[in-house]
């Protein structure tokens, strides 16, 4: 505790945290294309596409050989295993195609949720056995970052102390690991939406999980310079009867964020969660407009919110490749300009009434 | 766990969070004025003085009633327990005359440290017993803010976990009963400069231990929006072979808070501790020009750094009283540019601070 055993050096920092600035350069975000087999079967489900390797390799595809402004927008693209070693229809492998459009490749290295007994269907997360190997060749491979996805829900008794301190340790260890082999660990504690809370509740949540998730970092030397958060945006449950607006959701988001994450840490990088492409685009503009200091950059890290159109638009067919690609890189162009705080949707009044929308008074 | 309970209407939040950033504004920091009897004792002594009661009213009255030129300085000033209740010559207590001057009264509230049994010299602070009586009264009595040392000292086998946790869930305490009158706790978590260990260890310790107490007042539901941190700065032992230059000091201490203070604490105001009124000065100085984001206010919360050369001047003699007050208002004036990263040390251009930030240096 009182001693200090360095466990990277200087370069090794420095690495990191170059990274993690690429990822959430102004304007940009990520691409969450992590899927794994089994929620990819979900998402072809819908469109009627038969979830094999090929249909996954052809979509991904898709996604990839977008025109190269899509760099504009997308920092970093986080794959599945599987993923990282497909290859384009030209024969490259996909992290080369991305790398060479200067984006960041990353890899899901978790291994799913694990029951917590005794607790109400709580979770952990699995995936530390042989982790550090795995990194290392995951570096090897073309990765510069990893993501990892802890669990929490709320309802009248959850979170419980037991999965907060537990999945806060585990999303620690997979940190240490990840920076020890070069590699950026996003770490992603989401409190699910599901439930008929209000906002406050979910603000309460979210702060006490994120102070949890920070002390472990501390806990475990984590080098928080070369990491990245991506935690959910604090909203009422999707069953909660009250409608809140983008500045609420916003406004609540920053000041739980604001409480818990030292400015040290480069970027956040929200999940979309249940959110719909247009509701996740119009809060994250939203919180970029929050008048408070935001020492992070805030941005996001889409996975449905980024390609629910793209696959509505592909339907599983070449010949819709081209309108596919275009459905992406709209939503894309849309979330840089979130990122930045310019969105505005459509027919809706200008920046300066937005600003008015927050409520001065509402204390958080 | 998954509840929350709230205690604090959104009224009591706004005037907590209004009183903290009122102490930090823009230019101002805080005169700890707050020397227990004892540690007068110790000052008066230095300059042949006599530590009777008149003698400390006197003196504190120099310093409340420096002129003018204090106001954009001083933001708030800390008393001891005797002080809430003396007056000015023309018989007007001290805390209607500092609050009339628009500076906020503080007091401070914890009882000294004691001792952790089976630990290496290591200590926790007492005060909590009856704290809450005691704090609503004092905001009668006219505090707005008040303050509570923690100590914790570097060795090889300090500062131990237990020392950590402790002074981090007393400090937490404290700050929690404190928010319930309408009172913004200073948290001040003191790392002593003892030693011989250099500028990198007393940084980790220095982000273990913050680490600490930010767990502990999220765990006890402190409202951080209405607290005030009051670190050491980072520094070598004073023991330490190897001297660094402020811009190391600046550079290390500012790493260690953006790594472990959330940006909703409004501001820290550092502990001068033993450097001298200059080196207190250039040091804050360069924390202001550091090339890092700084989500909060970093100004001074000094006793010696502000007053060592007005006592030296007043030397407890009537006649010294316009020389004295001199010496504080220059200190003042000092800390009151240095807090924004405007102030040049005798001899060097203000401006000349920023280029020698070694950008490489990792920390």
């Amino acid at each position: 505790m009182t001693h200090q055993f360095p466990s990277l050096s200087p370069e090794q920092k420095k690495e990191l945290s170059d990274i993690a600035q690429r990822m959430v350069a102004p304007g940009k975000g990520i691409l969450a294309a992590d899927e794994s087999t089994g929620t990819m079967g979900k998402r072809f489900e819908k469109i009627k596409v038969e979830n094999n390797e090929e249909n996954r390799r052809s979509f991904r595809e898709l996604l990839f050989s977008t025109d190269p402004s899509i760099s504009n927008c997308v920092g970093g693209i986080i794959l599945f295993h599987e993923t990282l070693y497909q290859k384009s229809d030209s024969g490259k492998l996909f992290p080369q195609v991305i790398k060479d459009k200067g984006i960041v490749v990353g890899i899901k290295v978790d291994k799913g949720t694990a029951g917590l007994n005794g607790t109400d269907g709580e979770t952990t997360t699995q995936g530390l056995d042989g982790l550090s190997e795995r990194c290392a060749q995951y570096k090897k491979d073309g990765c510069d970052f990893a993501k990892w996805r802890c669990v929490l829900k709320i309802s009248d008794s959850c979170p419980t102390s037991l999965a907060i301190a537990e999945n806060a340790n585990v999303l620690a260890r997979y940190a240490s690991i990840c920076q020890q082999n070069g590699l950026v660990p996003i770490v992603e504690p989401e409190v699910l939406p599901d439930g008929n809370h209000d906002l406050l509740r979910c603000q309460y949540v979210t702060e006490k999980v994120l102070a949890a998730v920070y002390k472990a970092l501390s806990d475990h030397h984590v080098y928080l310079e070369g990491t990245l958060l991506k935690p959910n945006m604090v909203t009422a449950g999707q069953s909660c009867a009250k409608k809140f607006t983008p500045q609420e959701v916003a406004m609540a988001t920053v000041t739980a964020l604001r409480r818990t994450v030292p400015a040290s840490v480069p970027g956040i990088c929200f999940l979309s969660g249940g959110q719909s492409e247009e509701d996740a685009s119009l809060n994250l503009s939203a919180i970029n407009q929050v008048p408070l200091n935001r020492p992070w950059k805030l941005t996001f890290s889409y996975g449905r919110a980024l390609q629910a159109s793209t696959l509505a638009a592909w339907q599983g067919k070449a010949a819709n490749k081209a309108a596919a690609q275009e459905a992406l890189c709209c939503r894309a162009k849309i979330n840089g300009l979130a990122a930045k705080g310019e969105y505005k949707a459509s027919g809706s009044a200008d920046q300066a009434s937005k600003q008015s929308l927050f409520t001065a008074s509402y204390v958080y | 766990m998954p509840h929350a309970y709230p205690f604090l209407t959104p009224e009591q939040k706004k005037e907590l969070s209004d009183i903290a950033h009122k102490i930090v504004a823009t230019g101002k920091g805080i005169l700890a004025a707050d020397e227990s009897t004892g540690s007068v004792a110790k000052r008066f002594q230095s300059i042949n003085a006599e530590n009777t009661e008149e003698n400390r009213r006197l003196y504190r009255q120099l310093l409340f009633t420096a002129d003018e030129r204090i106001k954009p300085c001083i933001g708030g000033v800390i008393l001891f327990h005797e002080t809430m209740y003396q007056k000015t010559d023309d018989g007007k207590v001290f805390t209607q005359y500092l609050k009339e001057r628009d500076m906020v009264v503080g007091i401070k509230v914890d009882k000294g440290v004691v001792p952790l049994a089976g630990t290496n010299g290591e200590t926790t602070t007492q005060g909590l017993d009856g704290l809450y009586e005691r704090c609503a009264q004092y905001k009668k009595d006219g505090a707005d803010f008040a303050k509570w040392r923690c100590v914790l000292k570097i060795t090889p086998s300090t500062p131990s976990r237990l020392a950590i946790v402790e002074n981090a869930n007393v400090l937490a305490r404290y700050a929690s009963i404190c928010q319930m009158h309408g009172i913004v706790p200073i948290i001040e978590p003191e790392i002593l400069p003892d030693g011989d260990h250099d500028l990198k260890r007393c940084q980790y310790v220095t982000e273990k231990v913050l680490a600490a107490v930010y767990k502990a007042l999220s765990d006890h539901h402190v409202y951080l929006e209405g607290t005030l941190l009051k670190p050491n700065m980072v520094t070598a032992g004073h023991s330490c072979s190897h001297k660094y230059t402020n811009q190391e000091i600046a550079m290390s201490t500012v790493t260690a808070l953006r790594r472990t203070v959330p940006p909703a604490v409004p501001g820290i105001t550092f502990l001068s501790g033993g450097q001298s009124e200059e080196e207190a000065s250039v040091n804050l100085n360069a924390m202001n020009q550091c090339p890092l984001h700084r989500p909060w206010a970093l100004t001074f919360s000094y006793g010696r750094a502000l007053q060592a050369s007005a006592l030296k001047a007043w030397c407890g003699k009537k006649e010294n009283g316009k020389a004295c007050q001199e010496e504080f208002i220059k200190r003042a004036l000092a800390n009151n540019l240095a807090c924004q990263g405007k102030y040049a040390a005798s001899g060097a251009s203000a401006a000349g601070g920023d280029s020698l930030f070694v950008a490489n240096h990792a920390y």
